[in-house]
């Protein structure tokens, strides 16, 4: 296998972790939204949490997108 | 049919002179990233200077200056407390810097020939600066106000020691990691979500060129999604805006209030 195939292969597989990311994201927004219906009164203090877990979750999907970049444009 | 032509979507990111496509030979020169962050300004200064008129039943206008400003001033106060208001104008200047140049780069200003709109936020060096000023300012607030005591910053306040000698490492190595992981975010969001609005916008054109019914179909089908990542670009722009000033001003309150 040539250089080229391999860095194509290897950044199709390291996008993986941005899917495993993307349900990350939805547990932290259904998570908030399913607390913010049981008790609305508390649901406004929570939102900042809610903006720093999915701030967490978001930035390893992106860490994943970017060692796909990596791997892809390296030289 | 003819060969499809390549799709080349990191070109949109390419920072050259003005009036010019080949990088720039000296560093000192008049480039687009410097023409659009001077555009991105005039935004700001104009939005701003119109609603400063200071009236005693806002208008329209100061009203939506008064939002955005009280916006800024919430995310402080919520996190940082009555002290937070002296860090107000850099969270202030990093969220609307950057809210500015999201949407800026987002804006189809190339139906006008020749105007590509340049995503300045899409640059890592550029919020990878604003990190690192939010970094200098934890740091020079934290060891300014505790002194070398702002070092117990890692050390968890009531676990027993045995935790306490494990966890500090992985609190220093996170710490550390800030300025990296703060830029990083906005750059991604802007600068993934450009590739792909540039590798389907040139679906379209490669699907209207094969001008087949399939092709024509694609292209449809392309252009409704292009249209609805669009507006999902609109909302990734403003979420990373707030949350860089939100992390921001998290970690300014980690300095400023240390348990």
């Amino acid at each position: 296998m040539d250089l080229a195939s391999a860095q194509v292969i290897g950044a199709g597989i390291a996008a993986i972790g941005i899917g495993a990311a993307s349900a990350g994201v939805g547990t932290v927004f259904g998570s908030y939204l399913q607390g913010a219906l049981r008790n609305p009164g508390a649901a406004a203090g929570e939102r900042i949490w809610m903006f720093v877990g999915f701030a967490a979750a978001e930035l390893l999907g992106l860490i994943a997108f970017t060692v796909a970049m990596i791997i892809l444009y390296a030289r | 049919m003819a060969t499809a032509a390549k799709i080349d979507p990191m070109h949109q990111f390419m920072i050259a002179p003005v009036g010019s496509d080949q990088l720039a030979a000296s560093p000192f020169q008049f480039t687009n990233s410097a023409l659009w962050m001077l555009v991105v300004l005039g935004v700001i200064v104009v939005f701003m200077w119109g609603g400063l008129k200071r009236q005693l039943v806002p208008g329209r206008w100061q009203a939506a200056v008064e939002v955005l400003t009280g916006f800024a001033d919430n995310i402080t106060r919520e996190s940082i407390g009555p002290a937070g208001r002296k860090y107000l104008p850099w969270v202030f200047t990093a969220f609307t810097f950057i809210l500015v140049s999201n949407w800026i780069g987002a804006m189809p200003f190339a139906i006008v020939p020749g105007a590509h709109p340049f995503t300045v936020t899409g640059q890592f060096s550029v919020t990878w600066t604003m990190s690192v000023i939010s970094f200098v300012i934890v740091l020079a607030v934290g060891f300014w106000k505790h002194g070398l005591h702002f070092f117990s910053l890692f050390v968890p306040k009531g676990a027993p020691l045995p935790i306490k000698i494990f966890i500090a490492p992985i609190e220093f190595v996170s710490f550390m990691v800030r300025p990296f992981s703060l830029g990083l975010r906005p750059f991604v969001a802007m600068f993934a979500g450009h590739i792909l609005l540039d590798v389907f916008g040139n679906f379209i054109v490669q699907g209207l060129n094969a001008g087949s019914a399939m092709g024509g179909f694609i292209a449809a089908l392309c252009f409704v999604f292009i249209v609805m990542m669009s507006a999902l670009e609109l909302l990734i722009g403003a979420i990373q805006a707030y949350v860089f000033a939100l992390l921001t001003a998290i970690y300014i309150n980690d300095a400023e209030n240390l348990h």
